[in-house]
């Protein structure tokens, strides 16, 4: 008899069916599995440049944006620090990417246990998250290309808007902080169900 | 609730902020030659001014960088917010 191998799963994995049952308006998806790999350089040194021609964009300088590529994101968590995330590389082969690149001139962490991702998307997804989070969600100023760290329902997370229209957000969060959140946002998007 | 503007991430709530005491305290140049009373004064001993009070914060739950800031501590008002590789700024 062989052993069974452990099936991957994710920290919101039995959540599924209670996100399913939201309305179109406020629809949540988890998205486990993400790679993502904490980056400390000097952004004005040659290890950034080097890091750019690996992942094949620009590390953003200017605070709470993100760049993407079709493979990776790049968030700005720092003046000398940056998130890379990316659902279609390997966790070991981005870390190992990103280190051949800095050699030794920084420091790369493989961070993908730390966080989970929530899709949230829907005509009222501002709406949602406007109900725990101070920050100015208008899409006149949190739209694409913005990544803030802040508080939503009291917890520490990476806000990622995806669109210009306020309707499409990542939220990256601590993996033992996502059950609670994931019942915030359920609790926050009761009054967006139609009765 | 207050907002603080963190010179990097912009203006963002109190709650997202951890106070760091007062700034601009030097580390002495020889710890050694220090008698206890000197450096329990170093360590322990701080200005509680009435006013402008330049102190040190840090973004805890936003870009996680310390900076300073000169703080009114009647109005809580923020006089001047500055990173820490910038003077301090002349005090109104």
């Amino acid at each position: 008899m062989t052993a069974d191998l452990l099936a991957r799963s994710g920290p919101l994995q039995s959540w599924t069916d209670r996100f399913a049952a939201l309305p179109d308006t406020v629809q949540v998806v988890a998205t486990p599995h993400v790679a993502m790999a904490d980056l400390r350089v000097d952004p004005a040194g040659p290890a950034a440049a080097d890091v750019a021609g690996f992942l094949g964009v620009d590390l953003p300088t200017a605070p709470s944006t993100y760049v993407e590529t079709d493979s990776v994101r790049v968030i700005w968590l720092g003046p000398d620090e940056w998130l890379v995330t990316s659902p279609f590389r390997a966790p070991r082969a981005l870390e190992a990417g990103l280190r051949d690149a800095v050699a030794g001139r920084g420091a790369v962490v493989d961070v993908s246990g730390q966080r989970t991702t929530l899709g949230l998307a829907g005509a009222n997804a501002r709406d949602v998250l406007s109900g725990g989070c101070a920050i100015d969600l208008h899409p006149a100023v949190f739209r694409r290309g913005a990544a803030a760290q802040t508080l939503l329902g009291l917890t520490g997370v990476v806000l990622v808007a995806l669109d210009d229209t306020a309707t499409s957000y990542e939220i990256l969060v601590r993996s033992s902080f996502a059950p609670y959140l994931a019942s915030w946002l359920l609790d926050a998007a009761t009054e967006h169900t139609p009765t | 609730m207050q907002l603080i503007t963190c010179p990097y991430c912009g203006p963002r709530e109190e709650a997202e902020f951890h106070y760091g005491g007062q700034a601009h305290v030097p580390h002495p140049a020889d710890p050694g030659s220090l008698s206890d009373e000197e450096w329990a004064h170093h360590l322990f001993f701080r200005d509680n001014p009435r006013g402008p009070f330049a102190e040190r914060w840090v973004h805890a739950l936003g870009c996680r960088r310390w900076f300073n800031a000169v703080r009114d501590t009647v109005s809580y008002r923020f006089h001047h917010i500055y990173r820490l590789d910038q003077a301090r700024p002349e005090t109104p």
